[in-house]
């Protein structure tokens, strides 16, 4: 057991002792912990008569059951699940005995509820551990103060409680009053890793039976007395902007309540990282029923005309910059036109080793290619919703949002109410990638509650969804290797740029192993906006990184594997440089798993393989892909998956999400594109936007974790980048040619005259 | 607005709605049996998936006017508990990330099954194709959908 000080969320934890300074023990009803109903579907036993709060995160029932509150947005993540488990093992609870509700956003209770950047388990471990940890201590205090004997001889096993010398043993219901009336304590024991008998072991989904069964969860079947349904109109084109409407045959159709225009945003307005968004002026139809919206929606006659360039201040974390947005109405074509253009020039230097100009010109060979990846749309399968109820000075807003912290202050400042007057439900999120952490969604909902003084549930089409900007970005990438004559890699050279942002990392692989090592990087300002995309830039370098590797080690000679990891070898005894972010021990562990687990080097006849590793998000991932040729089609036929993101707390929730990662992967860069002509994107809903399909996905797909103690470090993100990379490499196999343009479906060699 | 009386999970309920109403709306905003969901509205997703009879239907393109006396089965009533053999599959499996299609999954895996007691993977795939998970959940689907024909057998 390791002593910890309890200084993490202490403030959950002492919420409790100032009531039981005063004396009081907080008792919740059934109907506080759980709806009515749904706590009876997932309890093997009855219900208590009475809850005791110990803290914040947990709560015990008279009769033992346990109420583990789930402090993170949940869209599908599992942390819902993961997270009362970590919760649960340290507090040596029975999981059969335990209930799990979503926390609502209580940043006091529960620090950073934040879903995304794969953060979440990694962020809470050491958290939700001595929560779990305080309250099986304080249920110790509980039995050695009743029992009178020493607390240091008391066991706690399996929601049991007991002392063996005197033989007496309780339930937690029976000692919960009182230890809820304790004082927290200052120090408490974490649970050495092998003594873990929760995580680590696979438990289901604590709301897979609500979801199988229909159950309203998601933020669009929230259900309030009275909602209208509200929609907005935005200009059908980046680069423009609202100049006028007329709503007067929609005025006159049945179930309308009101048309009117809306601003999300000041001009004047310092706008945070996630206040992202284009169209901040819209058209805002509120009606009584979704269809009649709809249609109503389609009668408002709106005019648009061209933006100019803008600029407005931006508060990036801390740092304030001005931002200039142009006007003008973008073209996919131009993109990719202008991108050439700038990957033909110098780049801004990130990174510098040795002396890569010389080490090019005195090569042996050098091998030089180019990449790119179109824009992306989030295409979460719940379009973005929020419900919202403003009442002079407070507001009730329910919804699904990834971060509720950043929101909330832009809703706040918008309203002109206090932060503390606005409470958020978090409801389960139909799917998230990053998009929802952009909630200009929920500053509508609000304004148009207020505007028609009743609660509004704001809905999205698919089509304003997949139009309405907050994309992941296009990208280009110039790679150059150099090899010396016994075929050692000398030299390395990454440019790479992109609309509007950069998706350079310097300091990653091969970085680090290579005596020689430039990077640079170059953007393009855009008026169409991008945001986070399960993992931002790593879901573009490490397929093209990757990719090109394979061509590298093929010109060298090598075996795509063992080239890696003579590499990785290099940056391990040897580093170049000081700044490399990855652990070289690991990145060569998921490489050396995925070997073993896919026989490597053993290629059944008529299997075309590829290999791809890369770090992102704190962990490590390797696949091995497996291409057959059904006719002239290739087809997925198996993926092996090695991963490395220390401690696994629900390893089938984790194979499941990694599974997914990999058929997202194979989907976008099989067929994900998003392209503009004159500011419109070319598709608007998933006739025209291709989204992976049963067929088209991996037959099988095996998942294997790295068993090490390191603490957990993200999953969500870290299996999707390389997924490009490996399919590549073996598409190449399969068809003989170097896949450089995503997406793959449509990549075609460039019409040359 | 006209009134319509429909039967739906076996109860015979009325409602009154304009009549190009989609079925999927008159079940969610009418009838608040909000287990259907919206993804596309032009019958791409799968995601508004419920049964005409034994028929796998797109419900969101399906005006109310054109339901008529047909059984309309929705996630709601698929089974009283969750005890339908795709359910329980979909539950040993542990299918869902996200969950929002999945009920749309559901509803067709069940009508394949229904139809086909024990489908090959190439019928799978032909049944479900219109169905999008974003998640990609897509290799459970499937072992659940075969799970669910052989405890059915």
């Amino acid at each position: 057991m390791t002593p910890m000080k309890t200084h993490i969320g202490r403030r959950a934890f002492i919420r409790n002792t100032s009531l039981a300074g005063g004396g009081l023990v907080l008792g919740f009803s059934l109907f506080n912990s759980c709806k009515p109903g749904e706590a009876k579907e997932m309890a093997v036993r009855e219900m208590p008569k009475e809850w005791f709060e110990i803290n914040a995160y947990l709560k015990i029932g008279d009769n033992g059951l346990v109420t583990i509150m789930a402090p993170n947005p949940e869209f599908g993540q599992g942390v819902i699940t993961a997270m009362p488990m970590i919760v649960a093992d340290e507090l040596d609870v029975d999981w059969e005995d335990v209930l799990v509700e979503q926390a609502n956003f209580d940043p006091e209770s529960y620090g950073w509820q934040f879903t995304g950047g794969s953060q979440g388990i990694r962020r809470r471990w050491e958290g939700l551990r001595m929560a779990g940890a305080t309250a099986k201590q304080m249920l110790k205090q509980a039995a050695a103060q009743t029992w009178q004997v020493p607390v240091e001889e008391i066991e706690v096993s399996n929601g049991v409680v007991a002392h063996e010398a005197s033989g007496k043993t309780a339930g937690f219901g029976e000692l919960a009053s009182l230890a809820g009336t304790l004082e927290v304590p200052e120090e408490v024991p974490l649970k050495e890793v092998k003594d873990f008998t929760i995580v680590g072991t696979s438990k289901k989904d604590v709301e897979t039976r609500k979801i199988v069964t229909g159950k309203p969860l998601f933020g669009v079947d929230y259900q309030y007395e009275d909602a209208l349904v509200g929609m907005v109109i935005h200009p059908p084109a980046f680069g423009l902007q609202l100049k006028s409407f007329d709503a007067t045959s929609a005025l006159s159709m049945p179930g309308v309540v009101d048309v009117f225009r809306i601003k999300t945003l000041e001009d004047s307005f310092t706008r945070g990282y996630f206040d992202a968004n284009a169209f901040t002026d819209l058209v805002a139809v509120v009606g009584k029923s979704t269809w009649e919206v709809m249609n109503a929606k389609k009668a408002v006659q709106a005019e648009w005309e061209p933006i100019s360039d803008y600029r407005f201040t931006m508060d990036r974390f801390g740092n304030q910059m001005e931002v200039t947005v142009p006007g003008g109405l973008e073209s996919t074509d131009a993109h990719y036109a202008e991108m050439e253009k700038m990957a033909s020039r110098s780049g801004t230097t990130a990174r510098k080793d040795g002396n890569p100009e010389k080490a090019f010109v005195t090569a042996e060979k050098v091998l030089e290619r180019s990449y790119t990846c179109p824009f992306l749309a989030h295409n979460c399968m719940e379009p973005m919703s929020f419900f919202a109820h403003v009442t002079g000075e407070k507001a009730h807003l329910a919804g699904p949002l990834q971060a509720p912290a950043i929101t909330r202050p832009t809703v706040a400042a918008r309203l002109g109410i206090p932060e503390e007057q606005i409470d958020i439900e978090l409801t389960r999120m139909g799917g998230g990638f990053g998009r929802r952490a952009y909630g200009h969604y929920a500053v509508e909902a609000a304004l148009i509650s207020r505007q028609v003084s009743a609660p509004v549930k704001l809905v999205y089409t698919r089509e304003d969804d997949m139009t309405c900007g907050i994309y992941r970005p296009s990208y280009q990438a110039t790679y150059r290797a150099a090899l010396d004559k016994d075929n050692n890699l000398v030299a390395f050279h990454v440019k790479a740029g992109g609309i509007p942002e950069t998706p350079l990392f310097a300091n990653r692989f091969p970085a680090g192993a290579v005596d020689n090592y430039l990077a640079e990087q170059w953007e393009i300002n855009s008026n169409i906006t991008v945001g986070a995309f399960r993992a931002p830039r790593s879901n573009f370098m490490a397929g093209v990184e990757q990719a090109f590797l394979d061509e590298v080690a093929e010109l060298a000679g090598k075996d795509p594997i063992a080239f890696r990891l003579e590499l990785i070898e290099r940056a391990k005894n040897n580093p170049v440089g000081e700044n490399n972010d990855y652990d070289p021990d690991r990145l060569a562990g998921v490489l050396k798993l995925v070997r073993d687990k896919s026989d490597w080097g053993q290629t059944p006849s008529g299997v075309h393989r590829g290999v791809a590793a890369y770090f992102c998000h704190n962990s490590y991932a390797a696949h091995v892909i497996d291409v057959v040729m059904e006719g002239n089609k290739p087809k997925v036929e198996r993926v092996v998956c090695a991963l490395d993101c220390g401690i696994v707390i629900n390893p089938d929730a984790a194979a499941n999400m990694a599974e997914g990662a990999i058929v997202d992967g194979v989907g976008n860069a099989m067929y994900g594109e998003l392209t503009f002509r004159d500011g419109r994107t070319d598709q608007t809903n998933f006739d025209t936007y291709k989204i992976i399909r049963h067929s088209e996905a991996p037959k099988n797909i095996e998942v294997h974790f790295v068993e090490n103690e390191i603490d957990p470090t993200g999953l969500g993100e870290p299996p999707f980048p390389p997924v490009t990379g490996a399919l590549a490499n073996a598409l190449y196999k399969a068809t003989g040619r170097r896949y450089y343009r995503q997406p793959f479906a449509t990549d075609q060699p460039r019409i040359v005259g | 607005m006209a009134s319509y009386s429909l039967n739906i999970n076996g109860k015979q309920l009325e409602v009154a709605a304009d009549p190009s109403t989609p079925l999927l709306w008159v079940l969610r905003d009418h009838l608040k049996l909000v287990g259907t969901k919206y993804g596309c509205g032009i019958a791409q997703c799968g995601a508004c998936t419920v049964h005409l009879g034994d028929v796998a239907t797109r419900s969101c393109m399906l005006p109310v006017s054109s339901v008529g006396n047909q059984q309309v089965t929705t996630i709601e009533g698929l089974s009283e508990n969750g005890e339908h053999p795709v359910q329980q599959a979909w539950l040993e499996v542990d299918v869902p990330q996200c969950g929002y299609c999945q009920a749309g999954q559901i509803m067709s895996a069940a009508a394949l099954l229904k139809s086909n007691p024990s489908p090959s993977d190439a019928d799978i795939e032909g049944a479900m194709n219109g169905n999008i998970c974003r998640c990609g959940t897509y290799v459970r689907i499937k072992k659940a959908i075969k799970l669910a024909a052989q405890n059915n057998a």
